[in-house]
Protein backbone atom coordinates (compact mmCIF):
# COMPACT_ATOMS: atom_id res chain seq x y z
CA UNK A 1 0.00 0.00 0.00
CA UNK A 2 1.81 3.07 -1.12
CA UNK A 3 1.35 5.93 1.68
CA UNK A 4 1.97 9.54 2.10
CA UNK A 5 5.58 10.52 0.97
CA UNK A 6 5.88 6.88 -1.16
CA UNK A 7 6.65 4.68 1.96
CA UNK A 8 5.63 1.34 1.43
CA UNK A 9 5.88 -1.93 3.57
CA UNK A 10 5.98 -5.82 4.05
CA UNK A 11 1.49 -5.36 3.58
CA UNK A 12 2.50 -4.95 0.05
CA UNK A 13 4.21 -8.21 -0.58
CA UNK A 14 1.27 -9.92 1.29
CA UNK A 15 -1.12 -8.42 -0.99
CA UNK A 16 0.86 -9.83 -4.29
CA UNK A 17 0.82 -13.60 -3.26
CA UNK A 18 -2.11 -15.43 -4.69
CA UNK A 19 -4.74 -16.32 -2.46
CA UNK A 20 -4.70 -19.99 -4.06
CA UNK A 21 -1.16 -20.51 -2.30
CA UNK A 22 -2.75 -19.80 1.00
CA UNK A 23 -5.52 -22.54 0.05
CA UNK A 24 -2.85 -25.43 -0.83
CA UNK A 25 -0.71 -24.87 2.42
CA UNK A 26 -3.89 -24.88 4.33
CA UNK A 27 -4.99 -27.71 2.95
CA UNK A 28 -1.77 -29.55 3.53
CA UNK A 29 -0.99 -28.37 6.85
CA UNK A 30 -4.75 -29.82 7.51
CA UNK A 31 -3.45 -33.00 7.22
CA UNK A 32 -2.30 -33.09 11.00
CA UNK A 33 -3.76 -31.91 13.65
CA UNK A 34 -4.79 -27.89 13.36
CA UNK A 35 -4.76 -25.50 16.53
CA UNK A 36 -8.16 -24.74 17.74
CA UNK A 37 -7.16 -21.54 19.64
CA UNK A 38 -4.57 -19.06 18.74
CA UNK A 39 -3.54 -16.01 21.19
CA UNK A 40 -2.08 -12.72 20.15
CA UNK A 41 0.24 -10.46 22.25
CA UNK A 42 0.15 -7.52 19.03
CA UNK A 43 3.65 -6.38 20.46
CA UNK A 44 5.65 -4.17 18.47
CA UNK A 45 3.53 -0.93 16.95
CA UNK A 46 5.35 1.74 18.08
CA UNK A 47 8.63 0.30 16.87
CA UNK A 48 7.29 0.13 13.95
CA UNK A 49 5.82 3.61 13.88
CA UNK A 50 9.56 4.69 14.71
CA UNK A 51 11.22 2.75 11.74
CA UNK A 52 8.41 3.74 9.25
CA UNK A 53 8.04 7.18 10.28
CA UNK A 54 4.43 7.06 11.13
CA UNK A 55 2.65 8.61 13.63
CA UNK A 56 0.39 6.97 16.57
CA UNK A 57 -2.72 6.97 14.82
CA UNK A 58 -1.58 5.54 11.51
CA UNK A 59 0.21 2.63 13.07
CA UNK A 60 -2.96 1.58 15.52
CA UNK A 61 -4.73 2.15 12.09
CA UNK A 62 -2.20 -0.64 10.37
CA UNK A 63 -1.92 -2.56 13.37
CA UNK A 64 -5.84 -3.13 13.42
CA UNK A 65 -5.74 -3.71 9.09
CA UNK A 66 -2.69 -6.69 9.96
CA UNK A 67 -5.24 -8.11 12.70
CA UNK A 68 -8.03 -8.34 9.90
CA UNK A 69 -5.89 -10.14 7.61
CA UNK A 70 -4.62 -12.33 10.39
CA UNK A 71 -8.34 -12.86 11.69
CA UNK A 72 -8.81 -14.09 8.07
CA UNK A 73 -6.02 -16.51 7.75
CA UNK A 74 -7.09 -18.01 10.71
CA UNK A 75 -10.29 -18.33 9.72
CA UNK A 76 -9.40 -20.01 6.49
CA UNK A 77 -7.30 -22.56 8.67
CA UNK A 78 -10.22 -23.54 10.16
CA UNK A 79 -8.66 -22.22 13.48
CA UNK A 80 -12.25 -21.86 16.38
CA UNK A 81 -10.74 -19.23 18.50
CA UNK A 82 -8.72 -16.52 18.56
CA UNK A 83 -7.86 -14.06 21.42
CA UNK A 84 -6.34 -10.76 21.06
CA UNK A 85 -5.11 -8.61 23.82
CA UNK A 86 -5.95 -5.54 22.87
CA UNK A 87 -5.39 -2.97 26.16
CA UNK A 88 -3.44 -4.21 29.39
CA UNK A 89 -5.16 -2.49 32.21
CA UNK A 90 -1.01 -1.61 32.44
CA UNK A 91 -1.48 0.47 29.52
CA UNK A 92 -3.37 3.05 31.65
CA UNK A 93 0.01 3.97 32.86
CA UNK A 94 0.60 5.29 28.87
CA UNK A 95 0.15 8.71 27.99
CA UNK A 96 -3.52 9.99 28.27
CA UNK A 97 -3.44 11.09 24.31
CA UNK A 98 -2.31 7.08 23.24
CA UNK A 99 -4.29 5.81 25.61
CA UNK A 100 -7.75 7.79 24.37
CA UNK A 101 -5.90 7.15 20.63
CA UNK A 102 -6.46 3.37 21.24
CA UNK A 103 -10.07 3.57 22.68
CA UNK A 104 -10.96 6.14 20.32
CA UNK A 105 -9.76 3.10 17.53
CA UNK A 106 -11.30 0.73 19.06
CA UNK A 107 -14.79 2.80 19.82
CA UNK A 108 -14.81 3.47 16.00
CA UNK A 109 -13.89 0.00 14.94
CA UNK A 110 -17.04 -1.41 17.06
CA UNK A 111 -19.08 1.35 15.78
CA UNK A 112 -18.22 0.71 12.21
CA UNK A 113 -18.75 -3.20 12.63
CA UNK A 114 -22.40 -2.72 14.36
CA UNK A 115 -23.53 -0.68 11.03
CA UNK A 116 -22.13 -3.26 8.95
CA UNK A 117 -23.30 -6.15 10.70
CA UNK A 118 -24.12 -8.62 7.60
CA UNK A 119 -20.73 -8.59 6.97
CA UNK A 120 -19.94 -10.02 10.35
CA UNK A 121 -22.53 -12.41 10.18
CA UNK A 122 -21.76 -13.70 6.66
CA UNK A 123 -18.42 -14.27 7.73
CA UNK A 124 -20.10 -16.15 11.24
CA UNK A 125 -17.58 -14.55 13.50
CA UNK A 126 -18.70 -13.89 17.01
CA UNK A 127 -17.06 -11.35 18.92
CA UNK A 128 -16.63 -11.00 22.95
CA UNK A 129 -14.73 -8.31 24.80
CA UNK A 130 -13.38 -9.88 28.08
CA UNK A 131 -11.77 -7.96 31.07
CA UNK A 132 -12.45 -5.19 33.38
CA UNK A 133 -15.51 -3.50 31.28
CA UNK A 134 -16.10 -1.16 33.85
CA UNK A 135 -12.90 0.32 33.25
CA UNK A 136 -14.40 2.03 30.31
CA UNK A 137 -16.49 4.89 29.63
CA UNK A 138 -20.03 4.18 29.28
CA UNK A 139 -20.39 4.99 25.44
CA UNK A 140 -17.54 2.08 24.82
CA UNK A 141 -19.36 -0.08 27.24
CA UNK A 142 -22.27 -0.15 25.76
CA UNK A 143 -21.43 -0.69 22.48
CA UNK A 144 -19.15 -3.44 23.17
CA UNK A 145 -22.40 -5.57 24.92
CA UNK A 146 -24.47 -4.36 21.81
CA UNK A 147 -21.44 -6.00 19.74
CA UNK A 148 -21.56 -8.87 21.82
CA UNK A 149 -25.18 -8.97 21.69
CA UNK A 150 -25.52 -8.85 17.79
CA UNK A 151 -23.02 -11.49 17.66
CA UNK A 152 -23.95 -14.04 19.70
CA UNK A 153 -25.39 -16.46 17.51
CA UNK A 154 -22.84 -16.12 15.14
CA UNK A 155 -20.51 -19.78 15.47
CA UNK A 156 -17.41 -20.19 12.90
CA UNK A 157 -14.95 -17.85 14.50
CA UNK A 158 -15.04 -16.53 18.17
CA UNK A 159 -12.64 -13.71 18.86
CA UNK A 160 -12.14 -13.06 22.34
CA UNK A 161 -10.84 -9.09 22.35
CA UNK A 162 -9.31 -8.54 25.70
CA UNK A 163 -9.44 -5.41 26.77
CA UNK A 164 -8.88 -3.59 30.46
CA UNK A 165 -7.47 -7.25 31.09
CA UNK A 166 -4.75 -8.85 33.18
CA UNK A 167 -4.59 -12.65 34.29
CA UNK A 168 -4.27 -11.34 37.39
CA UNK A 169 -7.31 -9.55 37.49
CA UNK A 170 -9.07 -11.80 36.22
CA UNK A 171 -8.31 -14.46 38.93
CA UNK A 172 -9.60 -11.81 41.44
CA UNK A 173 -12.52 -12.02 39.27
CA UNK A 174 -13.05 -15.56 39.43
CA UNK A 175 -12.26 -15.24 43.71
CA UNK A 176 -15.25 -12.27 43.34
CA UNK A 177 -17.62 -14.70 41.74
CA UNK A 178 -17.00 -17.62 44.12
CA UNK A 179 -17.38 -14.75 46.90
CA UNK A 180 -20.96 -13.58 45.40
CA UNK A 181 -22.10 -17.30 45.63
CA UNK A 182 -21.04 -17.58 48.80
CA UNK A 183 -23.16 -14.77 49.82
CA UNK A 184 -26.06 -16.35 48.13
CA UNK A 185 -25.21 -19.21 50.44
CA UNK A 186 -24.10 -21.33 47.06
CA UNK A 187 -20.55 -23.46 47.75
CA UNK A 188 -20.54 -21.58 51.50
CA UNK A 189 -19.84 -24.69 53.32
CA UNK A 190 -16.79 -25.62 50.52
CA UNK A 191 -15.59 -21.91 51.22
CA UNK A 192 -15.61 -22.67 55.25
CA UNK A 193 -13.67 -26.23 54.39
CA UNK A 194 -10.92 -25.09 52.37
CA UNK A 195 -12.49 -27.41 49.51
CA UNK A 196 -12.73 -24.62 46.64
CA UNK A 197 -10.87 -26.40 43.75
CA UNK A 198 -8.80 -24.85 41.01
CA UNK A 199 -11.63 -25.86 38.31
CA UNK A 200 -14.30 -23.95 40.78
CA UNK A 201 -12.23 -20.64 40.58
CA UNK A 202 -11.92 -21.51 36.70
CA UNK A 203 -15.64 -21.94 36.60
CA UNK A 204 -15.58 -17.88 37.10
CA UNK A 205 -13.22 -16.85 34.98
CA UNK A 206 -13.95 -14.94 31.64
CA UNK A 207 -12.54 -17.85 29.45
CA UNK A 208 -14.46 -19.88 31.53
CA UNK A 209 -15.95 -23.37 29.60
CA UNK A 210 -13.82 -22.16 27.08
CA UNK A 211 -11.27 -23.66 25.26
CA UNK A 212 -7.10 -23.04 26.16
CA UNK A 213 -5.04 -21.68 23.69
CA UNK A 214 -2.79 -24.07 21.83
CA UNK A 215 -0.59 -21.79 20.67
CA UNK A 216 0.46 -17.64 22.31
CA UNK A 217 2.24 -15.97 19.32
CA UNK A 218 3.97 -12.92 20.82
CA UNK A 219 5.62 -10.76 18.43
CA UNK A 220 8.79 -8.42 18.49
CA UNK A 221 10.49 -10.94 19.58
CA UNK A 222 9.42 -10.62 23.22
CA UNK A 223 9.61 -13.60 25.80
CA UNK A 224 7.45 -12.93 28.42
CA UNK A 225 3.70 -13.14 28.61
CA UNK A 226 3.08 -9.55 30.46
CA UNK A 227 0.18 -10.71 33.07
CA UNK A 228 -1.68 -12.21 29.55
CA UNK A 229 -3.14 -15.64 29.66
CA UNK A 230 -1.03 -16.87 33.07
CA UNK A 231 -4.10 -19.48 34.07
CA UNK A 232 -4.88 -20.61 30.31
CA UNK A 233 -1.59 -21.16 28.52
CA UNK A 234 0.17 -23.58 31.41
CA UNK A 235 0.90 -25.97 28.06
CA UNK A 236 0.06 -23.94 25.62
CA UNK A 237 3.10 -23.86 22.91
CA UNK A 238 4.53 -19.86 23.32
CA UNK A 239 5.80 -18.85 19.64
CA UNK A 240 7.74 -15.75 19.50
CA UNK A 241 9.10 -14.45 15.86
CA UNK A 242 11.36 -11.13 16.01
CA UNK A 243 8.71 -9.58 13.63
CA UNK A 244 6.83 -7.11 14.83
CA UNK A 245 3.06 -7.38 14.70
CA UNK A 246 2.09 -5.01 11.44
CA UNK A 247 4.74 -7.26 10.24
CA UNK A 248 3.03 -10.33 11.59
CA UNK A 249 1.93 -12.60 8.15
CA UNK A 250 0.80 -15.86 7.05
CA UNK A 251 4.24 -17.18 6.82
CA UNK A 252 4.67 -16.39 10.44
CA UNK A 253 1.35 -18.51 11.17
CA UNK A 254 2.47 -21.41 8.99
CA UNK A 255 5.44 -21.35 11.25
CA UNK A 256 3.51 -21.24 13.93
CA UNK A 257 1.36 -24.44 13.14
CA UNK A 258 4.15 -26.39 11.56
CA UNK A 259 5.82 -26.10 15.45
CA UNK A 260 2.86 -26.62 16.76
CA UNK A 261 2.34 -30.06 15.11
CA UNK A 262 5.47 -30.95 15.32
CA UNK A 263 5.02 -30.33 19.55
CA UNK A 264 1.64 -32.02 19.30
CA UNK A 265 2.05 -35.43 20.64
CA UNK A 266 4.14 -33.89 23.57
CA UNK A 267 1.65 -31.17 24.44
CA UNK A 268 -1.24 -33.84 24.64
CA UNK A 269 0.39 -36.24 26.47
CA UNK A 270 1.18 -34.11 29.28
CA UNK A 271 -2.06 -32.58 29.27
CA UNK A 272 -3.43 -35.66 29.76
CA UNK A 273 -0.89 -36.66 32.29
CA UNK A 274 -1.98 -33.54 34.27
CA UNK A 275 -5.50 -32.96 33.90
CA UNK A 276 -6.59 -36.81 33.92
CA UNK A 277 -7.24 -39.15 31.10
CA UNK A 278 -10.41 -38.34 29.58
CA UNK A 279 -11.12 -35.68 31.70
CA UNK A 280 -9.17 -31.88 30.39
CA UNK A 281 -10.08 -29.32 32.76
CA UNK A 282 -7.58 -27.16 30.53
CA UNK A 283 -7.90 -27.58 26.79
CA UNK A 284 -10.02 -29.20 24.45
CA UNK A 285 -7.91 -30.70 21.54
CA UNK A 286 -9.83 -32.37 17.66
CA UNK A 287 -8.78 -35.26 16.97
CA UNK A 288 -9.05 -36.68 13.80
CA UNK A 289 -9.79 -40.45 13.80
CA UNK A 290 -10.41 -42.18 10.53
CA UNK A 291 -12.91 -45.10 10.75
CA UNK A 292 -12.09 -48.03 8.13
CA UNK A 293 -15.25 -50.03 7.61
CA UNK A 294 -16.33 -52.74 4.69
CA UNK A 295 -19.68 -52.94 3.13
CA UNK A 296 -20.02 -56.24 1.58
CA UNK A 297 -23.35 -56.32 -0.76
CA UNK A 298 -23.63 -59.57 -2.25
CA UNK A 299 -27.10 -59.89 -4.37
CA UNK A 300 -27.32 -63.16 -5.42
CA UNK A 301 -29.62 -63.05 -8.58
CA UNK A 302 -30.95 -65.77 -10.70
CA UNK A 303 -27.96 -65.93 -12.96
CA UNK A 304 -25.06 -65.43 -10.96
CA UNK A 305 -24.46 -61.95 -10.36
CA UNK A 306 -22.55 -61.02 -7.12
CA UNK A 307 -20.86 -58.13 -6.15
CA UNK A 308 -18.35 -57.27 -2.98
CA UNK A 309 -17.56 -53.64 -2.22
CA UNK A 310 -15.06 -52.48 -0.06
CA UNK A 311 -15.50 -48.78 1.05
CA UNK A 312 -12.86 -46.79 3.07
CA UNK A 313 -14.56 -43.77 4.56
CA UNK A 314 -12.77 -41.00 6.44
CA UNK A 315 -14.08 -38.74 9.81
CA UNK A 316 -13.24 -36.04 11.73
CA UNK A 317 -14.60 -36.40 15.94
CA UNK A 318 -13.56 -33.94 18.42
CA UNK A 319 -12.35 -35.12 21.55
CA UNK A 320 -14.93 -33.86 24.24
CA UNK A 321 -14.33 -32.55 27.27
CA UNK A 322 -15.82 -33.52 30.56
CA UNK B 1 -44.27 -62.80 -12.98
CA UNK B 2 -40.70 -64.48 -12.62
CA UNK B 3 -39.05 -62.31 -15.68
CA UNK B 4 -40.92 -59.20 -14.18
CA UNK B 5 -39.04 -60.01 -10.96
CA UNK B 6 -35.92 -61.13 -12.24
CA UNK B 7 -36.03 -57.55 -14.64
CA UNK B 8 -36.56 -55.72 -11.30
CA UNK B 9 -33.89 -57.78 -9.81
CA UNK B 10 -31.41 -56.53 -12.71
CA UNK B 11 -32.27 -53.26 -12.41
CA UNK B 12 -31.40 -53.12 -8.77
CA UNK B 13 -28.38 -54.00 -9.00
CA UNK B 14 -27.51 -51.91 -11.92
CA UNK B 15 -28.62 -48.71 -10.01
CA UNK B 16 -26.43 -50.05 -7.04
CA UNK B 17 -23.80 -50.77 -9.10
CA UNK B 18 -23.72 -47.46 -10.62
CA UNK B 19 -23.73 -45.50 -7.58
CA UNK B 20 -21.04 -47.65 -5.84
CA UNK B 21 -18.79 -47.15 -8.74
CA UNK B 22 -19.41 -43.73 -8.17
CA UNK B 23 -19.01 -43.77 -4.90
CA UNK B 24 -15.85 -46.07 -5.52
CA UNK B 25 -14.07 -43.70 -7.57
CA UNK B 26 -14.83 -40.87 -5.53
CA UNK B 27 -13.14 -42.53 -2.48
CA UNK B 28 -10.38 -43.64 -4.89
CA UNK B 29 -9.84 -40.02 -5.97
CA UNK B 30 -10.01 -39.50 -1.85
CA UNK B 31 -7.18 -41.70 -1.25
CA UNK B 32 -5.10 -40.27 -3.64
CA UNK B 33 -5.57 -36.63 -2.60
CA UNK B 34 -5.25 -37.69 1.25
CA UNK B 35 -1.85 -39.25 -0.06
CA UNK B 36 -0.77 -36.41 -1.77
CA UNK B 37 -1.58 -33.70 0.84
CA UNK B 38 0.01 -36.38 3.21
CA UNK B 39 3.20 -36.75 1.22
CA UNK B 40 3.45 -32.46 0.91
CA UNK B 41 2.79 -32.80 4.63
CA UNK B 42 5.81 -34.47 5.42
CA UNK B 43 7.97 -32.83 2.50
CA UNK B 44 6.81 -29.61 4.89
CA UNK B 45 8.17 -30.92 7.88
CA UNK B 46 11.54 -32.73 6.94
CA UNK B 47 11.98 -29.04 5.60
CA UNK B 48 11.65 -27.70 9.45
CA UNK B 49 13.39 -30.27 10.77
CA UNK B 50 16.53 -29.16 8.36
CA UNK B 51 15.38 -25.68 9.45
CA UNK B 52 16.19 -26.65 12.86
CA UNK B 53 18.95 -28.97 12.33
CA UNK B 54 20.74 -25.58 10.70
CA UNK B 55 19.44 -23.71 13.79
CA UNK B 56 21.01 -26.42 15.84
CA UNK B 57 24.23 -26.34 14.29
CA UNK B 58 24.91 -22.86 14.83
CA UNK B 59 23.68 -22.55 18.39
CA UNK B 60 26.54 -25.45 19.24
CA UNK B 61 29.33 -23.13 16.82
CA UNK B 62 27.98 -20.10 18.98
CA UNK B 63 28.08 -22.12 22.64
CA UNK B 64 31.65 -23.62 21.38
CA UNK B 65 32.47 -19.24 21.01
CA UNK B 66 31.05 -18.49 24.09
CA UNK B 67 33.28 -21.30 25.95
CA UNK B 68 36.06 -20.12 24.35
CA UNK B 69 36.04 -16.81 26.03
CA UNK B 70 36.57 -15.12 22.69
CA UNK B 71 34.09 -11.89 24.02
CA UNK B 72 34.74 -10.57 26.84
CA UNK B 73 30.89 -9.35 26.94
CA UNK B 74 30.06 -12.90 27.89
CA UNK B 75 32.50 -12.94 30.65
CA UNK B 76 31.86 -9.57 32.19
CA UNK B 77 28.00 -9.02 32.40
CA UNK B 78 26.32 -7.60 35.39
CA UNK B 79 23.60 -9.95 36.86
CA UNK B 80 22.27 -6.72 39.00
CA UNK B 81 18.49 -7.06 37.36
CA UNK B 82 18.25 -11.00 37.87
CA UNK B 83 17.38 -11.48 41.53
CA UNK B 84 15.40 -14.57 41.31
CA UNK B 85 15.73 -17.11 38.30
CA UNK B 86 13.46 -20.37 37.71
CA UNK B 87 14.47 -23.44 35.83
CA UNK B 88 11.65 -25.56 34.58
CA UNK B 89 12.42 -29.14 33.54
CA UNK B 90 10.51 -31.88 32.04
CA UNK B 91 9.24 -34.45 34.50
CA UNK B 92 10.78 -37.15 32.95
CA UNK B 93 14.13 -35.66 32.33
CA UNK B 94 13.80 -34.05 36.36
CA UNK B 95 14.21 -38.07 37.17
CA UNK B 96 17.94 -37.14 36.19
CA UNK B 97 18.76 -35.91 39.13
CA UNK B 98 22.81 -35.85 38.44
CA UNK B 99 22.08 -33.31 35.62
CA UNK B 100 19.66 -31.32 37.66
CA UNK B 101 22.93 -30.90 40.70
CA UNK B 102 25.33 -30.38 37.30
CA UNK B 103 22.84 -27.36 36.43
CA UNK B 104 23.00 -25.84 39.72
CA UNK B 105 26.52 -25.91 39.91
CA UNK B 106 26.69 -24.31 37.14
CA UNK B 107 24.31 -21.49 37.93
CA UNK B 108 26.12 -20.95 41.34
CA UNK B 109 29.20 -20.53 39.82
CA UNK B 110 27.77 -18.21 37.69
CA UNK B 111 26.80 -16.17 40.90
CA UNK B 112 22.99 -17.08 40.82
CA UNK B 113 21.84 -16.95 44.26
CA UNK B 114 18.05 -17.65 44.09
CA UNK B 115 17.06 -20.32 42.13
CA UNK B 116 13.13 -22.15 42.02
CA UNK B 117 13.15 -25.44 40.39
CA UNK B 118 9.86 -26.79 38.97
CA UNK B 119 8.49 -29.85 37.20
CA UNK B 120 5.11 -30.35 36.92
CA UNK B 121 4.74 -33.92 38.60
CA UNK B 122 6.87 -32.87 41.40
CA UNK B 123 9.45 -35.41 40.59
CA UNK B 124 12.15 -33.33 41.61
CA UNK B 125 10.49 -32.54 45.80
CA UNK B 126 10.25 -36.62 45.75
CA UNK B 127 13.58 -37.58 44.23
CA UNK B 128 16.14 -34.62 44.75
CA UNK B 129 18.72 -35.06 47.82
CA UNK B 130 20.73 -32.19 48.83
CA UNK B 131 22.99 -34.43 51.04
CA UNK B 132 23.38 -31.97 54.16
CA UNK B 133 20.72 -29.02 53.59
CA UNK B 134 17.71 -29.70 55.17
CA UNK B 135 14.30 -29.12 53.66
CA UNK B 136 12.09 -26.69 55.10
CA UNK B 137 8.31 -27.33 55.50
CA UNK B 138 5.73 -24.86 54.90
CA UNK B 139 4.61 -23.66 57.55
CA UNK B 140 8.50 -22.27 58.53
CA UNK B 141 11.54 -20.95 57.23
CA UNK B 142 12.01 -17.42 55.59
CA UNK B 143 11.14 -15.76 52.23
CA UNK B 144 13.85 -13.49 50.46
CA UNK B 145 11.35 -10.47 52.06
CA UNK B 146 11.67 -11.86 55.39
CA UNK B 147 8.45 -12.99 55.36
CA UNK B 148 7.28 -15.84 57.57
CA UNK B 149 4.78 -19.02 56.28
CA UNK B 150 5.73 -18.22 52.41
CA UNK B 151 7.47 -21.02 51.04
CA UNK B 152 7.00 -24.86 50.03
CA UNK B 153 9.84 -26.38 49.71
CA UNK B 154 12.86 -24.48 50.64
CA UNK B 155 16.73 -25.36 51.10
CA UNK B 156 20.38 -24.37 50.07
CA UNK B 157 22.25 -25.73 47.94
CA UNK B 158 26.39 -24.78 47.01
CA UNK B 159 25.38 -21.02 48.49
CA UNK B 160 22.13 -21.16 46.34
CA UNK B 161 18.39 -21.07 47.96
CA UNK B 162 16.11 -23.42 46.08
CA UNK B 163 12.96 -23.21 45.85
CA UNK B 164 11.04 -26.74 44.70
CA UNK B 165 7.94 -26.28 43.09
CA UNK B 166 5.26 -28.68 41.27
CA UNK B 167 1.84 -28.07 39.54
CA UNK B 168 -0.11 -28.27 42.55
CA UNK B 169 2.20 -25.43 44.15
CA UNK B 170 0.29 -22.92 41.07
CA UNK B 171 -3.41 -22.90 40.58
CA UNK B 172 -4.21 -25.37 43.48
CA UNK B 173 -2.55 -22.93 45.77
CA UNK B 174 -4.22 -19.74 44.18
CA UNK B 175 -7.78 -21.93 44.76
CA UNK B 176 -6.51 -22.54 48.02
CA UNK B 177 -5.71 -18.80 48.82
CA UNK B 178 -8.95 -18.03 47.07
CA UNK B 179 -11.04 -19.94 49.35
CA UNK B 180 -8.81 -18.66 52.90
CA UNK B 181 -9.83 -15.20 51.51
CA UNK B 182 -13.20 -15.91 51.35
CA UNK B 183 -13.41 -17.95 54.11
CA UNK B 184 -12.16 -15.17 55.94
CA UNK B 185 -14.61 -11.88 54.53
CA UNK B 186 -17.42 -14.45 55.33
CA UNK B 187 -16.67 -15.15 59.00
CA UNK B 188 -15.79 -10.90 59.78
CA UNK B 189 -18.73 -8.69 57.81
CA UNK B 190 -20.41 -10.05 54.26
CA UNK B 191 -23.33 -7.51 54.44
CA UNK B 192 -21.23 -4.45 53.22
CA UNK B 193 -22.11 -4.83 49.50
CA UNK B 194 -19.82 -1.88 48.76
CA UNK B 195 -16.56 -3.39 50.23
CA UNK B 196 -16.14 -5.69 47.23
CA UNK B 197 -14.02 -3.74 45.09
CA UNK B 198 -11.60 -3.01 48.28
CA UNK B 199 -11.75 -6.66 49.59
CA UNK B 200 -10.68 -8.20 46.57
CA UNK B 201 -7.38 -7.05 45.36
CA UNK B 202 -4.32 -8.25 44.00
CA UNK B 203 -2.60 -7.24 47.28
CA UNK B 204 -4.80 -9.32 49.46
CA UNK B 205 -4.63 -11.82 47.25
CA UNK B 206 -0.73 -12.16 47.55
CA UNK B 207 -0.99 -11.75 51.50
CA UNK B 208 -3.42 -14.91 51.36
CA UNK B 209 -0.93 -16.36 49.18
CA UNK B 210 1.60 -15.96 52.16
CA UNK B 211 -0.99 -17.20 54.56
CA UNK B 212 -1.41 -20.38 53.44
CA UNK B 213 2.53 -20.77 52.44
CA UNK B 214 1.45 -20.60 48.54
CA UNK B 215 3.44 -17.61 48.09
CA UNK B 216 6.99 -16.66 46.31
CA UNK B 217 9.02 -14.11 44.91
CA UNK B 218 8.23 -13.40 41.26
CA UNK B 219 11.75 -14.58 38.97
CA UNK B 220 13.01 -12.48 36.90
CA UNK B 221 14.02 -15.06 34.02
CA UNK B 222 12.60 -18.54 33.75
CA UNK B 223 14.95 -21.31 31.66
CA UNK B 224 12.87 -24.01 30.17
CA UNK B 225 14.32 -27.65 29.73
CA UNK B 226 12.02 -29.41 27.59
CA UNK B 227 10.94 -30.38 24.06
CA UNK B 228 8.48 -27.24 23.74
CA UNK B 229 8.63 -24.15 24.98
CA UNK B 230 6.37 -23.78 27.54
CA UNK B 231 5.85 -23.04 30.97
CA UNK B 232 3.99 -26.29 31.93
CA UNK B 233 1.76 -25.01 34.57
CA UNK B 234 4.58 -22.83 36.28
CA UNK B 235 2.11 -20.62 39.67
CA UNK B 236 0.49 -18.40 37.39
CA UNK B 237 0.59 -15.54 40.21
CA UNK B 238 4.44 -15.49 39.97
CA UNK B 239 4.97 -15.33 36.30
CA UNK B 240 3.51 -11.67 34.90
CA UNK B 241 6.78 -10.17 33.76
CA UNK B 242 8.89 -13.03 33.73
CA UNK B 243 11.00 -13.70 30.40
CA UNK B 244 11.22 -17.07 29.72
CA UNK B 245 13.72 -18.53 27.82
CA UNK B 246 13.41 -22.14 26.02
CA UNK B 247 16.78 -23.92 26.51
CA UNK B 248 15.99 -27.78 25.00
CA UNK B 249 15.85 -30.85 26.47
CA UNK B 250 18.20 -31.21 29.96
CA UNK B 251 20.15 -33.77 28.63
CA UNK B 252 21.83 -31.58 26.08
CA UNK B 253 22.47 -28.49 28.08
CA UNK B 254 25.56 -26.24 28.13
CA UNK B 255 26.79 -24.11 30.54
CA UNK B 256 27.70 -21.86 27.23
CA UNK B 257 23.78 -21.48 26.84
CA UNK B 258 22.92 -20.45 30.54
CA UNK B 259 25.50 -17.75 30.18
CA UNK B 260 23.94 -16.64 26.85
CA UNK B 261 20.51 -17.04 28.16
CA UNK B 262 21.75 -14.79 31.44
CA UNK B 263 23.75 -11.97 29.09
CA UNK B 264 20.87 -11.72 26.69
CA UNK B 265 18.44 -11.72 29.78
CA UNK B 266 20.75 -8.40 31.16
CA UNK B 267 20.36 -6.32 28.07
CA UNK B 268 16.67 -6.93 28.05
CA UNK B 269 14.21 -4.10 28.43
CA UNK B 270 10.96 -3.76 30.36
CA UNK B 271 8.14 -1.26 30.21
CA UNK B 272 5.54 -3.06 32.19
CA UNK B 273 2.64 -1.71 29.98
CA UNK B 274 3.51 1.42 29.54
Amino acid sequence: MELAFGRRDDHDREKRRPWVMDGCFIRVLSYSPMPRHIAFILDGNRQYAKKWNFTDGEIYQRGFCNLMSILRYCCEMGVEFVTVFAFSIDNFKRKPTEVQLVMDLVKEKMDAIIEDMNTVNDLDVRIKFLGRLTLLDESMRKAAEKLMAMTAKNKRLVVFVCLCYTSTDEIMHGVEGLWEEAKNNKGREKIANGLITAGDLEQKMYFANHPAPDILIRTAGETRLSNFLLWQTAFCLLYTPRCLWPELTFWHLVWAVLLYQRKYAYLEKITKRMCGFGVLLCQEHKKQIYSIYKVTLILLLKGGRSMVVESTCGGIEPKKSI
Amino acid sequence: METHLIQMYMRLANEFARTFDSLFHRIQSSMILKFILGLFWHLLHIAVSLVHIWSYVIQQLRCYIISSGLFAKYRNFSLSRLRYLAVIVDSQEAKHTAKIKQLLSWLSAIGVKHVALYDAEGVLKKSIDFGQTRLRDRSAGTCLDGDVNCVTSLCNYEEMSIELLSFTDGKEGIAKAASFLCSDYLKNDSDDCGRTETLFTEANMTKALKAVGYYGPEPDLLLVYGPARCHLGFPPWRLRYTEIMHMGPLKSMKYSAIVKALYDFSKKYQNYGS
